[in-house]
């Protein structure tokens, strides 16, 4: 079974739609409704992501310890108001470390 | 005019922090491809053409998990459909038209949007779109070719921690959004609730979109509820 087709059609499709965002009349942006929703659907977005990436592992929930450790540390760098590649990379080593030692799995 | 030189330091600087940060974890979508059954040529195509990390990501998670690739495409596209609201709120801002615009909507994706927004005038914001989609492009489609190519070296991207650098960049991305009111950190617990609740019982992907009906539940509430936001 080729995988082609679906990553042809995921390249394509994705691209159009990025297209699709620039290339539409901005009338749609003077309609205040629409303009909230835009400016805030990529907040429900993105912490539903952060949600399904820490607390689950393909449909099952599932708590890795480490990863949830590297998102801490993460939050705590964040407080500490620590540059964007300063927090990633002590988001990763904190959950790096703790695997090394064995810890959670 | 000098002046004008160094408000442009700002944005350069904070659309290639981002763009080098966020574009190195190409070698975890790299080597998470090939894990998943793509060949290298495969992983590089999604990393150049698709160039959206999330919709890559969904892709292959669903291919990994041996699941249907028509549902599997259709839940990236989903998630791509986001950067169709990114390119309506920056059409104005970046103002391209013709092959500029078909080159511009490449970069139309949730790292170069925030750094954008987050800048002070259109000018910056047209800088730092440029600085972050260059530096990320250039990044993510380098470091997916060295993941997947070295699949053996990063035989588990986990022990490097690069597992938790898609989450992590997506905390940062949101971080500065909760400052915002009490209305919008409503709307991210009630997204990664909604998000959360439904994963098990939905395929893939779709969770995630599901997540911004908080948006509509949120805003569609009594007027006299949001007196208190900006």
């Amino acid at each position: 079974m080729t995988l082609w087709p679906a990553v042809i059609a995921t390249c394509l499709g994705c691209y159009l739609l990025k297209y699709a965002g620039l290339a539409a009349p901005q009338r749609i942006l003077d309609h205040p409704e629409v303009q909230r929703f835009a400016n805030l659907v990529p907040v429900a977005l993105l912490a539903a992501l952060i949600a399904v990436q820490t607390f689950t592992h393909g449909q099952a929930l599932h708590l890795d310890v480490p990863r949830l450790a590297g998102l801490g540390a993460a939050v705590l760098a964040l407080v500490l108001r620590a540059p964007f590649l300063v927090v990633l990379a002590v988001a990763a080593a904190v959950a790096a470390g703790l695997r090394l030692i064995g810890t959670g799995g | 005019m000098p002046v004008k030189s160094f408000d442009m330091k700002a944005p350069v600087r904070d659309g290639l922090g981002v763009g080098i940060a966020v574009g190195v974890s190409g070698v975890a979508f790299g080597a998470a491809a090939v894990t998943a059954g793509l060949d290298v040529l495969q992983a590089c195509a999604l990393s150049l053409f698709a160039f959206t990390g999330a919709s890559q990501f969904a892709l292959i998670g669903v291919v990994a998990g041996g699941g249907n690739l028509v549902a599997g495409t259709a839940g990236a596209l989903l998630l791509g459909g986001r950067n169709t609201l990114y390119g309506l709120r920056l059409a104005g801002l970046l103002g391209v038209r013709g092959a500029r615009r078909g080159l511009a909507a490449q970069g139309v994706i949730d790292e170069t949007t925030a750094v954008a927004l987050a800048q002070p005038s259109p000018e910056a914001a047209r800088t730092a779109f440029t600085a972050t989609f260059v530096s990320l492009y250039l990044c993510w489609n380098l470091t997916t070719l060295i993941g997947a190519a070295g699949t053996e070296l990063v035989a588990d991207p986990a022990a490097l921690g690069l597992d938790v650098v898609g989450p992590a960049t997506f905390l940062a991305l949101l971080w500065p959004r909760l400052k915002e009111s009490g209305q919008v950190r409503l709307i991210a617990v009630l997204g990664a609730v909604t998000a959360v609740a439904t994963a098990s019982f939905l395929p893939p992907g779709v969770p995630v979109l599901l997540a911004a009906s908080a948006v509509l539940v949120v805003t569609l509430r009594p007027r006299s509820d949001r007196a208190t936001e900006k």
